[in-house]
This record gives structure tokens, C-alpha cells and sequence, in this order.
């Protein structure tokens, strides 16, 4: 009977176990924080990433997450100022011109050496230069040197037309940069993380150029997985795949102000709710990118939402290949005077964004104030249409399923509302969705689609960049080869381009975008929209970036 | 019993061959593909055709197979092009492998533990509240889906109670050296505790989550075997002889009961794996089956076909198992195997 009863209290226990268990751990719950004061040096931060880095050269790299980490370890020649897309010195303190804008001479801030303690020096740049200008194989495709191919152009030898010539090192500090023609993107595109200077003496150790294809894809050297060596204000300690971590460390022999954490680690958290409920349990200080449905509990929850300026475009993207009503001018006012931007924007859209009348926001060179703005006129739409002869003018819009983009945080929302809007002006719309990565970007990209939501963030502050983008190329998503007037506006961009005087240059783009709007109309500018970053209340000094450049190093966590 | 295990072997190797032909079509089938997922909005038609040349998607899809099947057999299953862009893919496999490993023991371990004292007791006690806790306990076990009951035990646990850590797999800047891929049993080999406890701390709730599909199998398998066993002649024979409820228990119940329940917890592997992709997705835990779920999100191809024929090899491997020692144990299995 003893016997029973001892043996039905073990089995009591063991059924307990699991909550005993339970409660034994929870008594040495901890915050995984430790830190100093406001404003103080110490402490570690830890920042929720929404995917792992792709490794750490970033040359190698054209995705957010990757950059999100290397612009703390690295610099480059020109950086940004906190808060715009204003460049700024960063590792040259200033660069001038030759007349015909192709020599540039930037003059080195001195007394820089790298993470390794080479110093930084006129030759260290042309190194970098000359690396980029020599990929070969796997490294010379857009997989790896996207920023390279879309800024620069061709490598060496490989028969494309290149943008870069030649470096040449005058003295320690000053270098003389060689390009084959002048173009208004330089210097500002070398504020792009991809164009971080790097150390010469860590790459030849470690074979940086050592990428190779090899199957489906290709593999990265020992230095840009375990030994990126830059000059930030952060030094790289390690990447712990197994656990999802990244870790830097303070650069003690920083150049300028040196970082006020001791550690700053990225978190990797594929999935966005579980990045939120890791900042509301305390488990990391901040996030990227939180989805805007969920900006309102987080505010009132009391963290610290940053809302960013804008600096993206989202358009109703019109391929006229297959759709001869398209063809016509006044099918697509049509289309513009129909669909209510400022009511989509106010009901779909988060706080901040804007409705747009250009392709690229206003803080952009060559923006024209005073191009034509279709207002929000049903009547009018239906009046074109008529007089088009294309009434009832039958429409596929297209739109894309699980995917979210800064500048579409709710496609299916922005479809909803456009797809009314065109109904009620007369048009009969056919819905066509599709997985972004399971058929819409390939069909679009091949003018497979008529109408289509898309859009763009910009890299630097450049009108090039936007427009140049999606229209310097006849053969585009837009099929603008296919228009008369496709080929002259490829050329009329290229011209603006190269077009060395400022106000000149910028009166070349202002045409250009009043000749979008008014007589050429290949798609539809709809909205800006801003995308936030959110921290707990003890993190201060993040300054948001239009461009999602956040710098880290003045960053503080309060206890 | 040589020749049935050589042929069993064999079969194994066609089901895989005839698996990676099915697999390695159909992922090339699904609209879309990896250079949609790498280029995103910033691809050109130009640039698109030139990634797919790189990666070889260019080419007729039996060439491409060819290929694979060809570097396969040296060791070289491709490279991410998703979830960790650059790394083999069967290099990213067996990192992420261990931790996937832990996670399901764990759970099993969990399960096991609750699962076949109450299976026990609530046989015992037939129709006793002990036995309808266990009954309905099992039923929502196997029928709330995962993804909600990890998503509940985490908001409970860690956003309002604070216990415990919301995912990951060990808190950062906890300074832990790596031996096996198991961060318990790491911390425990090398005896740095702080580590094994954290690792222990984040193990629990996506182990409890995952536990929730094998404590339901087991705890109804051994329940309805414990009856079994209870009704036969020798268990009578114990109580006549006067033995102690203990020793019937543990020398006659327990032990024959334990027989199908062992056989079940095998053939849990299938479960488990797709349990543990939703679970290590909503715990963000670097495992396999949260490379799987990020790798249909990125069109991985390398990623999914190692992943998917492990996975597959791993099912097949254990049913194989279980199949050859049922012959060693059954010579009736051997003897119809020869007939």
C-alpha cells in the first residue's frame, strides 16, 4: 500500500516534469540586454534581420540584408548624409572635376588604416578599383557585380563598354580617377554600399576574387565569409550560422567618432511576425521593415517608430505589346484621370506615403513641378475612352501574391482599390495574380503582362537612376521599343546624362518628365511610400535613411 | 536474410532515383524560379538571361538533370541561391541538420516522458478522468495544427509571461563552443553550463509545440497496448502467483505493451519533419526544416533537392529498419520473404 502510494507520487512527478521544467528555466529568465546609460559608451544592441547576409564582400552583393551589415564595417569614398540622400566625405574629403567631367581627383582623408592596420592610401583605392574593373567568370556576372554592371558598365576584356578607365595614385592622398565618358551619376553612385573600400592586404590573404560558379550557383572565398576587413567603425567577430548571428565589435583605432555599443549583433528572423514578437518580448532592440498593419500596436505599445522619407515609386506599368488599345495616347490618359490616387493612398497606403505625379520623388534632380497632373476625373476617363473609339476597353491587371515591397506593402489593398477605380471609368478588368517569385517578375520583365503594379527603390539620389532605370532600354517591361517614340526617349535620357552643366542637365530631365506625362505615358505614377523602422525606447540616436542606410555607430542603449 | 536486406537496399536507391527525377521536374515546372528571387524588381530581361546562363537554367532541363546527377555522385549538390546564397548545399544540409536532430529528440523525449505514464495509468483506469483528460488531450494533439499551437505557446510563454525566449536557438553574445551541432549537449560536453542552460531555455517551447503530434500517437498506441497486454493469460498468471503490481508492471505489462510503441515512435520521422518546418519557422530555428520552408519562398532549387531527398532517404532508411529488425525478430517475415 506505502509502495502504491510512493509510486503514484512518482508518476505525479514525471507528469510534472514538464512544467516543473517550465518553471526551473523561467526562474533564470534574463533580458538578453546589458548596457549603460543613455547616450553613454557600452552595451550591446541587437538588431532583427529579416533574412542572412549572402556574405560579407560587399561588392559580391546587391541585397539589403548583406548591406545592412557591411555599411558598418566598411566606407566608402563618399557617404550620406544622416537622413537624406545628400552624399557627403566620407573616406575622400573632397573631389573635383576636369572640365569635361571625365577626370575625377579625390583627395583621401589621412591618418585612415583598416581593420587589419593597413593603412588607407591613394594605392589602397586604386586596388579596389582596379579589382572591381578585373572580375572574371563568376565574378564579372549580375549575380555577383549587380552594382558594378548597372553603374560601370563592362569589365576588362570582356568587350562591353565601360564606364571606368583607369586609377592612378598622384601621392598617399590623392587619386585621379579615369572614366570613359562624363556622367551627373558620378560621384554620388559611389555612396552605394557595393563601392566600400576594402582592404587590399585582407583580400590577397584571403582570396577574396576566389568566387567560382559552381552547379546551380557559386561560392564565396574565405574572405568574404570570415574575414571582411574595412575601415567602419565597426570590426566583423564572427557570423554563428548555427544560432543566426552576427556579431561586431567597436573599432577601438576608428578614424572619426568611434561607436558607442561595444557589440552590435543582427539577429536573423525570417518571419515578420516573429521578428515583432521578439521585440515585445525584449529579445532584440529593433526591426526592420515592420508590415504597416502593425505600426499602431507598435506605437502604442511604446516603441520607437521611424518613419522614413520616402524614396521609392510604385506604378501602374502598361505594356502595350499585347493590347493594341493600349497603343493609343488617350486610352492611357484615360487610365491616369481614372484611378484616385490621394483616396488610395489615404485608405491603403501606411501614414507618410504620398501620391506621385513623377517617377521618382521630389528631393530628386530634374523634378518638374509643373508637368501635367491627371487629376481624379471618371467622366473625363470615360470621355477619352470614347473619343478613342475604345469604350468598355477590355484590361488584364496584374498583380503580385506573397510578396510585400516598401513601396507595395499590400499588394493585393493597391489592386483592390485600382481595379474599382477602373471598372467605374468604364473599363472591364480582367485580374491576372501571380507568386512575385513564381512567374509575375519573368512574365512582366518579358512585356508578358498589360497592366502591372511594380515600382522601384531608389540607390542614390540620381533622376538616372529612376527614370534612367526603366526607360533608358527600349527592350523593357514597358515595350516602349515597340512606341515611335521609344527610341528617342532611351536617347534623350542618355543625352541628359552626359550633360556636364547642372541647371542644364536639369532642364534636360524636367522635359523629359513633362514629355513622360504628357505625350509619352508609359505607365502611371501612383504613389511614394514610406518604409518604417522600428526600435525599443531605450535605443537612441538611429537616424532613419531614405535609403535604409542606417548607421550604427552613434547608436546608444540605455538600462 | 542477406539477399531480403540487399534487395530492400535496392529498392531504396530506385524510390531515391525515381524520386530526384519527379523532384527535380517538378521544381523546375513551378512558374518562376530562382532568378526571380535573387534580381527581385531590380532584374532586366538583360540581366535575368544572363543569371540564368550562370546558373546553367538555360539549358534543357534533361541536360540540367544530367548535370546534377553528375556532380551529385562526387559529393557537389550546387550552391543556395536562397536561403544562404554561396553556401553547398549540402554543406548547409549537415549544419543544419544537428539542430533539426535536436529539436525532434527533444520533442520525442517530451512525448515519451508524458505520453506513456498517462498512456499507462489512463489504461489502468479505464473511463476514469485521467483517461478522458489523456483521450481529449491526444485528440487536440492531433488535430490543432501546429503553426497555431507553437504561435499560442509562444504568446503565452514568452510575449506575456516573459519566461522563456521567443526563437533562435541560444541568446547572443553567450561565448559557446560548437562540438556536435546540439547546443544542450555542447554546453553539457563542455561543461559550460550558462551555455547548455540557455540552449535548454530556448529548446523547450518549439520541443513542446513539436511534442504535440508523437504525444498523441504514442499516448493512444500505448494505451490501446497496455489493454491488450493487461487481458493476456500470463498477466493473469503473474497477479495468481502474487506478484507485486510493481513487478507485473514493469516485467510483463510494460515490456510487451512497449513493443508497437517503439515501432511508432520510428515512423514518426515523416511527421516530424513537416511538423518541424512550421515550427522551426515560427521559432526562427536555423534548422532544416526552416531552410525548407525559406527555400520554397526563394526557389532554391539546390536547397529543396537536398533537403527533400534527405528527408526522403531518412523515411525510407527508417521504414527499412524497422522492416529488417521485424525479421530478425519474426522468422515468419523471413520465411514468406523466401517463399
Amino acid at each position: 500500500m506505502l509502495q502504491t502510494r510512493v509510486a503514484g507520487r512518482r508518476r505525479i512527478a514525471l507528469i510534472g516534469l514538464a512544467g516543473a521544467l517550465a518553471v526551473s528555466m523561467s526562474a533564470c529568465a534574463e533580458s538578453e540586454r546589458d548596457s549603460g546609460g543613455e547616450g553613454q559608451t557600452g552595451g550591446q544592441l541587437v538588431f532583427g534581420a529579416a533574412g542572412a547576409p549572402s556574405n560579407f564582400d560587399p561588392f559580391y552583393a546587391s541585397d539589403g540584408e548583406t548591406f545592412r551589415v557591411t555599411r558598418q564595417i566598411y566606407e566608402g569614398l563618399v557617404g550620406l548624409k544622416p537622413g537624406t540622400s545628400d552624399i557627403k566625405p566620407e573616406l575622400a574629403t573632397d573631389w573635383d572635376p576636369s572640365e569635361d567631367g571625365k577626370t575625377w581627383t579625390f583627395t583621401l582623408k589621412e591618418g585612415v588604416q583598416f581593420h587589419d592596420g593597413t593603412p588607407f592610401n591613394a594605392e589602397a583605392v586604386c586596388a579596389n578599383f582596379e579589382r572591381w574593373y578585373n572580375q572574371t567568370g563568376a565574378g564579372a556576372t549580375a549575380a555577383l557585380s549587380y552594382y558594378w554592371i548597372e553603374n560601370f558598365g563592362g569589365f576588362k576584356g570582356d568587350g562591353k563598354p565601360s564606364l571606368y578607365e583607369s586609377c592612378t595614385a598622384e601621392n598617399e592622398t590623392t587619386v585621379k580617377l579615369q572614366l570613359s565618358r562624363f556622367t551627373a551619376r558620378f560621384p554620388t553612385m559611389l555612396s552605394q554600399s557595393s563601392f566600400a573600400i576594402q582592404s587590399p592586404t585582407a583580400m590577397e590573404k584571403y582570396q577574396a576574387d576566389n568566387v567560382k560558379a559552381q552547379g546551380d550557383s557559386f561560392v564565396f572565398s574565405e574572405y568574404a565569409i570570415e574575414n571582411p576587413t574595412g575601415t567602419g567603425p565597426f570590426t566583423f567577430v564572427s557570423y554563428d550560422e548555427a544560432n543566426g548571428a552576427i556579431e561586431l565589435a567597436r573599432n577601438e583605432e576608428y578614424h572619426g567618432e568611434k561607436a558607442k555599443l561595444d557589440k552590435l549583433i543582427f539577429r536573423v528572423i525570417d518571419d515578420e511576425t516573429a521578428r515583432k514578437q521578439a521585440l515585445e518580448a525584449g529579445d532584440i532592440d529593433g526591426y526592420d521593415l515592420p508590415a504597416p498593419a502593425d505600426w499602431d500596436s507598435l506605437e502604442e505599445a511604446g516603441f520607437d517608430l521611424m518613419i522614413r522619407k520616402p524614396f521609392n515609386i510604385l506604378y501602374l506599368g502598361i505594356t502595350q505589346k499585347n493590347n493594341p488599345a493600349l497603343q493609343d495616347l488617350k486610352v492611357r490618359q484615360a487610365l491616369a484621370h481614372a484611378i484616385d490616387r490621394e483616396t488610395l493612398v489615404s485608405s491603403v497606403l501606411p501614414e507618410g506615403a504620398q501620391p506621385a505625379n513623377l517617377f521618382y520623388p521630389e528631393t530628386v534632380d530634374g523634378y518638374a513641378q509643373d508637368a501635367v497632373n491627371y487629376e481624379y476625373d471618371p467622366a473625363k476617363a470615360k470621355q477619352l475612352l470614347a473619343e478613342s473609339g475604345h469604350e468598355n476597353a477590355n484590361v488584364e491587371l496584374w498583380w503580385p501574391t506573397q510578396v510585400t515591397r516598401p513601396y507595395m506593402p499590400n499588394p493585393q489593398g493597391i489592386f483592390g482599390a485600382i481595379q474599382e477605380d477602373l471598372e467605374a471609368a468604364g473599363f472591364t478588368v480582367t485580374p491576372v495574380s501571380k507568386p512575385w517569385a513564381g512567374g509575375y517578375l519573368d512574365q512582366v520583365e518579358v512585356a508578358d503582362a498589360q497592366l502591372f503594379l511594380l515600382g522601384w527603390t531608389g540607390d542614390y539620389n540620381s533622376p538616372d537612376n529612376f527614370i534612367g532605370t526603366f526607360f533608358g532600354n527600349p527592350d523593357n517591361q514597358f515595350w516602349t521599343q515597340g512606341s515611335p517614340w521609344g527610341e528617342e526617349l532611351a536617347r534623350q535620357l542618355e543625352e541628359a546624362d552626359s550633360t556636364v552643366d547642372d541647371a542644364e542637365r536639369n532642364a534636360k530631365y524636367a522635359e523629359i518628365n513633362r514629355k513622360l506625362k504628357a505625350e509619352y505615358l508609359p505607365a502611371i505614377p501612383i504613389s511614394h511610400s514610406p518604409p518604417a523602422l522600428v526600435v525599443a525606447p531605450e535605443v537612441k540616436g538611429l537616424v532613419a535613411s531614405p535609403l535604409t542606410q542606417e548607421e550604427f555607430a552613434p547608436v546608444s542603449v540605455s538600462g | 536474410m542477406l539477399r531480403y536486406a540487399i534487395r530492400r537496399v535496392l529498392q531504396l536507391l530506385l524510390v531515391i532515383a525515381v524520386l530526384s527525377v519527379l523532384l527535380f521536374a517538378w521544381l523546375r515546372a513551378l512558374p518562376g524560379g530562382p532568378v526571380s528571387a535573387l534580381l527581385g524588381d531590380r532584374g532586366t530581361a538583360e540581366t535575368r538571361a544572363q543569371l540564368e546562363e550562370a546558373l546553367g537554367l538555360d539549358q534543357p532541363i534533361y541536360i540540367q538533370y544530367f548535370n546534377f546527377v553528375g556532380r551529385a555522385l562526387s559529393g557537389d549538390f550546387g550552391t543556395s541561391t536562397g536561403v544562404s546564397p554561396g553556401k553547398p548545399a549540402m554543406e548547409l544540409f549537415l549544419e543544419r541538420f544537428p539542430a533539426t536532430m535536436e529539436l525532434s529528440l527533444a520533442a520525442i523525449m517530451l512525448a515519451l516522458a508524458a505520453a506513456i505514464p498517462l498512456g499507462y495509468m489512463a489504461a489502468r483506469r479505464r473511463g476514469g478522468w485521467l483517461d478522458n483528460v489523456g483521450i481529449v488531450g491526444s485528440m487536440i494533439g492531433i488535430s490543432i495544427p501546429i503553426f497555431f499551437l507553437a504561435f499560442l505557446l509562444k504568446y503565452l510563454l514568452s510575449i506575456k509571461l516573459g519566461l522563456l525566449p521567443t526563437g533562435g536557438r541560444q541568446s547572443v553574445g553567450i561565448d559557446a563552443t560548437r562540438v556536435t551541432g546540439f547546443f544542450v549537449l555542447d554546453g553539457l560536453i563542455t561543461r559550460e553550463w550558462d551555455a547548455a542552460l540557455d540552449s535548454l531555455r530556448h529548446l523547450f517551447l518549439p520541443a513542446l509545440a513539436l511534442s504535440s503530434i508523437p504525444f498523441a500517437v504514442i499516448f493512444r498506441i500505448t494505451r490501446a497496448s497496455v489493454l491488450d497486454v493487461m487481458d493476456e493469460d500470463y498477466v493473469r498468471t503473474a497477479r495468481s502467483k502474487g506478484l507485486t503490481r510493481r513487478v507485473i508492471r514493469d516485467r510483463h505489462v510494460l515490456r510487451n505493451a512497449m513493443l508497437p510503441v517503439v515501432t511508432t515512435v520510428g515512423l514518426q520521422t515523416g511527421a516530424l519533419l513537416s511538423g518541424a518546418v512550421l515550427t522551426e519557422t515560427v521559432f526562427a530555428w536555423q534548422g532544416v526544416g526552416q531552410a525548407l520552408a525559406i527555400g520554397f519562398e526563394r526557389k532554391d532549387f539546390p536547397v529543396l533537392q537536398v533537403v527533400i531527398i534527405a528527408a526522403a532517404m531518412a523515411y525510407v532508411l527508417v521504414n527499412l529498419l524497422v522492416d529488417l529488425s521485424y525479421a530478425v525478430i519474426d522468422p515468419r517475415i523471413r520465411t514468406a520473404q523466401k517463399g
